[in-house]
């Protein structure tokens, strides 16, 4: 057992930290705030060149041929800089559909008509298609592929994340193709652990932030990170992260190794099946907590001046909400963990 | 990030497993909370098994006589010993994880031979006087004074928390040798042998009731200046060596324990019905999250202590993040346990089911308030993790 990054993780790591602080600071998305279309092209040709939208799928499909693991690395640093787009949609679908191994911006719809809110596509100027998932208890019905062109959009006129524009697709949903033999399941999970790796990237992002804004902002003669009430906040910020940052980790490798979710599965007296949704249901929800409370420990340590747009940490308190939205909000999660505790 | 056990620490895993299987069934029964004499000899029957089988010391290296196991063979140990219900060190706790430890990093060839041997096959019994009434969560601060006097140390003072002092052979005490104001510069570490004249023994009872701990009072203590660890005022030092030994599986059996809890709190949910209130099932949820959560954690220090020694940054985090859940988990089943939690000893239910495990839970509850005290409250958690892992401004110290 080595459950740390080995060196190619590493390198991995260094990698596309090098190539998001390039192409994507949060500086270059933050002027595009107030476009339809918050996605640089140009940045997102530099996320398909680098290998991102393919990295699940197999070297033999012409993909990068990474597992889940070296996701959650991507997704930490994709998160450290609220990479926008639809990054996740399109990279857990590759595996599934070629055009978006290639690229092509995709969407996810989960479980449309679940309530009096009206489905929400993100990204509806740049998503070139969407899937839509059936709901999750009804395992039997596929999923479908909708052209964006066919949907009846209603642009939202002002997103709560800015980084995340919005569009109400009116219901019924139009029929689209069928996309028979998509494994649903296994598209949601991946969808989830990528998720939660964008979360603890949110999640550490902003103690660091944070954290340097303590060092240098003073108050009473001497920096605020002096004080044990400000220190005490970060500390616990900190945790959350670790703790998230494991479990996201913990997760992908179940469902990447068979032999470690069987084993796993063994010790608990699960079945691999409810072990796998375990392992990434607790992940996500240890990463959707850390995220938000992090984000918001971060504008409180910023005092007034975090409740100003300016300071970006706002935007990461945002994003991290429209992760925890979908695929599982805490409650639904808490749920399903208790149903397999 | 590879979780697959190597065919050698699988290995490791089934020969434990199989001399768990055959070794627990020939232990005597459990002598009552409050015998200390019989607990001290229980543990020591225990002890001399885990010797005899080449188990003792499973996390010391192998020139201190111990295993020399790796870390990843460590967690395994605790794991499989937590799973079979093995007997807890208990009152070898002292000696094996911690004077043992220092003894092989700091001690003199002749302090080894004569201390590290009998700790193994649990012939001895060690306590440790390093907190006083006036030195907590400060403990450089502490004024037990040692005067040199000829080949001896003449100690007076007073330490508390000191388990298991009634039954202990030998106390690892830290001393004030040098000025009075010379905090961690004037400490020193000495054996002092628990039968030596002027040392009184007050134990202390704690809001559980149990009985583990002592205050110690030191009138003219005569140590040997041969039984000082380190040199003189260098003991602040030798006690900071000994927790470079932690290699992330300090709380795998808490853990673990909390984890078998919260699955016998969802058979009780469902016993009382409490399962029908969806925020009690959401309780259960979040826990289950939590503590798969920190068992990731926990493999993931491992590793890092494998690959560099030492633990990182999960390792400091931890305890933090342990303890306040365990204590979220106490909370719930007193909550689940309703009126029933009154009763701190054992209570038949009024449902034909038989008894209801409020004695167990009960005492789980009131011992997990200490969680957040017991080896470093967490506010001093805290101003660790922001100083050594965020690099926030010490406080003065």
């Amino acid at each position: 057992m080595d459950f740390d990054l080995s060196d190619d993780q590493r390198a991995l790591k260094e990698g596309i930290a090098a190539l998001v602080d390039g192409v994507l600071p949060l500086s270059a998305s933050r002027r595009a705030e107030n476009l339809t279309d918050v996605v640089d092209p140009a940045a997102w040709s530099a996320l398909a060149d680098a290998g991102v939208f393919s990295l699940l799928v197999p070297e033999a499909e012409g993909g990068v041929g990474f597992g889940l693991a070296e996701g959650t690395v991507v997704f930490e640093e994709l998160g450290r800089v609220l990479a926008p787009g639809p990054v996740i949609a399109t990279t857990a679908l590759a595996p599934a559909l070629p055009a978006a191994a290639a690229g092509t911006p995709h969407g996810v719809i989960d479980a449309p008509g679940r309530s009096a809110t009206p489905p929400l596509l993100e990204h509806p100027g740049t998503v070139e298609a969407v899937v839509v998932l059936p709901r999750i208890e009804q395992v039997a019905e596929e999923a479908t592929l909708v052209p964006v062109g066919d949907l009846a959009l209603t642009a939202v006129e002002r997103s709560l994340d800015p980084l995340t524009p919005l569009a109400a697709l009116a219901t019924p949903l139009v029929a689209g193709t069928t996309l028979e033999g998509l494994d649903t399941t296994a598209l949601r999970q991946r969808i989830m652990v990528l998720s939660g790796a964008t979360q603890v990237g949110i999640a550490a992002e902003v103690v660091a932030i944070a954290t340097e804004y303590a060092k240098g902002r003073e108050q009473f003669g001497r920096p605020i990170g002096g004080f044990q009430a400000i220190k005490h906040l970060l500390a616990d910020a900190l945790a959350r992260t670790e703790l998230a940052r494991a479990a996201v980790q913990s997760a992908a490798v179940i469902l990447d190794d068979p032999t470690v979710a069987g084993r796993e599965a063994d010790t608990l007296s699960l079945s691999t099946v409810q072990l796998r949704w375990r392992a990434v249901a607790g992940a996500k929800l240890l990463a959707d907590e850390a995220a938000i409370a992090n984000a918001r420990t971060a504008i409180q340590v910023h005092g007034g001046m975090g409740f100003t747009w300016e300071v970006p940490v706002h935007l990461y308190l945002k994003r991290a909400r429209v992760l925890a939205s979908s695929f599982g909000t805490r409650s639904e999660l808490a749920d399903l963990l208790a149903a397999l505790a | 990030m590879d979780l697959r056990y190597t065919d050698a620490e699988e290995s490791f895993r089934t020969d434990l497993r199989g001399w768990l299987a055959e070794v627990l069934p020939t232990l005597p029964p459990k002598p009552e909370a409050t015998d200390w004499p019989g607990r001290r000899s229980y543990d020591q029957g225990w002890q001399a098994r885990l010797f005899s089988a080449g188990y003792a010391g499973v996390d010391w290296p192998i020139e201190g006589g111990g295993r020399g196991a790796s870390p990843i063979e460590q967690l395994i140990f605790k794991e499989e010993c937590e799973r079979a219900g093995a007997p807890y060190v208990g009152t070898g706790f002292v000696g094996l994880l911690h004077a043992g430890p220092t003894i092989i990093a700091e001690g003199t060839t002749a302090q080894r031979e004569r201390f590290l041997p009998p700790i193994l096959n649990g012939d001895e019994v060690w306590c440790q006087g390093f907190s006083e009434p006036g030195s907590g969560s400060d403990l450089a601060s502490l004024r037990t004074r040692a005067v040199r006097d000829g080949d001896h140390y003449v100690v007076t003072g007073s330490k508390i928390w000191t388990s298991h002092a009634e039954v202990a052979d030998h106390c690892e005490l830290l001393v004030r040798t040098g000025p009075e104001d010379s905090r961690h510069k004037g400490i020193s570490w000495l054996i002092m042998p628990m039968d030596l004249p002027g040392i009184e023994i007050r134990p202390l009872t704690t809001i559980a009731g149990s009985t583990e701990f002592a205050e110690l009072f030191l009138d003219e203590v005569r140590v040997p200046v041969e039984n000082r660890v380190g040199d003189e005022n260098d003991g602040w030092r030798v006690t900071m060596v000994t927790l470079s030994f932690e290699r992330g599986t300090g709380f795998v059996g808490e853990l673990l324990e909390s984890m078998r809890l919260l699955r016998s709190l969802t058979a009780l949910a469902q016993r009382t019905g409490a399962w029908g209130d969806s925020a009690v099932r959401k309780r259960i949820g979040a826990l289950t999250a939590s503590f798969d959560g920190l068992w990731a954690l926990t493999k993931r220090n491992v590793s890092e202590a494998a690959r560099n020694g030492v633990p990182g940054v999960g390792g400091v985090v931890f305890k933090l993040a342990y303890s306040e859940q365990g204590q979220l988990l106490t909370e719930l089943a007193m909550d689940l346990l309703d009126r029933a939690g009154l009763a701190a000893s054992g209570l038949v239910g009024a449902d034909g089911q038989g008894e209801l495990p409020n004695e167990e839970l009960v005492d789980a509850w009131i011992k997990s308030i200490s969680l957040t005290i017991a080896a470093g409250t967490s506010q001093v958690q805290r101003n660790i993790v922001s100083e050594r892992i965020l690099g926030l401004p010490k406080e003065k110290s």
